[in-house]
């Protein structure tokens, strides 16, 4: 690509096209860095869309949809996440939110609440839960902030716990809510029926801590932790995207890891 | 890319230089993020680091496929000689050296820089795909020493391309008029001058 002008003998013309190749060429560079400026300018300001899909620009969301589709094709139900040594699990287990945990205390009586479907409603209690083979893990929790810790946790696999209760698996999602319903997720129904994603009664062999989501939360080493749901209320299931508390707020939905 | 990598490492800013209980300077101070409001920004900054990873890899690829198809690789690739060289060319910047081998186009410390950028690039991706998907890519995850590892190599390399890209100005800079004319407008203009050692003296000052 370089060119080398050699003196030919016109001083003036060669001096003319440097001049000449010079401007153009400067033109060319400013013109690409408006067009620049301008589609940053553009793509800041779009508009969201509504509910879980909002939260962050609508272009920067359909590409957060396209990665999705495109890494989906690498997803497999036996690409499970590492597993560690019991030894190795964090006796101090970090605590990173309490949204849901604040409002309902009332824990004793609580029940779970299976929604098959609208007006099929299964309550099923921890001791039932509990009944059920039981799984456990041992993995790197995974925080969307960055940080990570080896837990351990022990619950009934999502998959088992869908045959136990019947429920469709052909569905495209899973919703989850906290009793109060201040807190949500969906998970897409790969993702729950992975043989890693339990729903969690035990931590570090002994009941779930208050603040850990007593008496039944989510552990879903195939997503960041803003997925794993502490104090499961209800879960439902629906062919549509789930309302997800922090998709809204502009993280990806889909949060695989 | 480095502006969303900064609004997401601001969630987790664990990283520091020094040892023991001893700091010599934290990852990064509060006055960094204040002064280019990185903070709170964690689901702006991924959002839009999984937009521009497309745009990053898709240039280093145009780019690496242009080298290839033009035959410009030849230039920037390191030879044998290049390593020895290279330290020489420093040596003259540094102006401890009067003279510098002479080179074609690139000199020894410039082919090393622009490839080794390369190099960066191809880590950065992998890296940045072990933290992606550490799950789905447990093997690449594990090339990289694992997820913790992955994710510090992911930071240091985005202060190899700082330090890069402040020599690379200074030295566009020092190298002057005509040398940028030749970055934008791919060409170069000698005088031609039937005193060798004056020619000599402009190509090395014109290289960067």
């Amino acid at each position: 690509m370089a060119f080398k002008i050699f003196k030919p003998g016109k001083e003036l013309t060669v001096q003319q096209q440097i001049t000449r190749r010079t401007v153009l060429s400067f033109m060319v560079l400013s013109l690409f860095a408006v067009l620049g400026y301008f589609t940053w300018t553009w793509l800041y300001h779009q508009p969201e869309l509504p509910g879980p899909r909002g939260g962050v620009q609508k272009p920067l969301r359909q590409v957060l949809e396209a990665n999705e589709k495109i890494f989906n094709k690498a997803f497999s139900g036996n690409h499970l996440a590492k597993t560690f040594p019991v030894e190795m699990a964090a006796k101090k287990v970090r605590v990173n939110g309490n949204i849901g945990l604040t409002n309902d205390n009332d824990t004793a009586n609580w029940q779970l609440h299976v929604v098959r479907n609208p007006g099929d409603t299964l309550l099923v209690s921890l001791s039932e839960i509990k009944k059920l083979p039981k799984t456990e893990v041992v993995f790197d929790f995974k925080c969307v902030e960055g940080w990570s810790q080896v837990t351990r946790w022990a619950g009934v696999r999502y998959r088992d716990f869908a045959a136990f209760c019947h429920l469709d698996t052909t569905l495209n999602y899973v919703g989850f809510t906290t009793p109060d319903g201040e807190y949500y997720v969906g998970i897409d129904m790969p993702s729950a029926m992975h043989p890693q994603t339990l729903l969690c009664y035990e931590m570090n062999g002994q009941p779930l801590p208050m603040n850990q989501g007593y008496p039944l939360r989510m552990i879903i080493p195939v997503k960041y932790g803003i997925k794993s749901l502490k104090r499961i209320g209800t879960i439902y299931l629906s062919s549509e995207k789930p309302k997800d508390y922090w998709a809204e707020r502009g993280y990806d939905y889909y949060a695989g890891l | 890319m480095i502006w969303s990598g900064l609004l997401i490492y601001w969630a987790n800013d664990v990283y520091r230089l020094g040892w023991g209980d001893t700091t010599v300077m934290k990852f990064f101070p509060d006055s960094f993020y204040k002064a280019l409001s990185l903070s709170f920004g964690l689901a702006k900054g991924m959002a839009f680091h999984f937009v521009f990873m497309w745009l990053f890899t898709l240039n280093g690829v145009l780019y690496v496929l242009y080298t290839i198809i033009s035959g410009e690789w030849r230039l920037l690739l390191p030879a044998r000689k290049s390593f020895r060289e290279a330290f020489l060319v420093v040596l003259y910047d540094l102006k401890i050296r009067k003279t510098a081998p002479l080179f074609k186009k690139y000199n020894a410390a410039q082919r090393i820089a622009y490839s080794a950028i390369i190099l960066m690039g191809v880590g950065s991706v992998i890296t940045g795909l072990a933290i992606y998907k550490p799950v789905q890519f447990n093997w690449l995850c594990a090339l990289c020493g694992g997820y913790e590892a992955a994710r510090m190599e992911h930071f240091i390399l985005v202060h190899g391309y700082c330090f890069f890209f402040l020599i690379h100005i200074a030295q566009v800079i020092k190298a002057g008029w005509n040398n940028f004319r030749a970055m934008v407008a791919g060409f170069e203009v000698e005088n031609e001058t039937p005193v060798l050692s004056s020619k000599t003296e402009l190509k090395q000052n014109n290289g960067l």
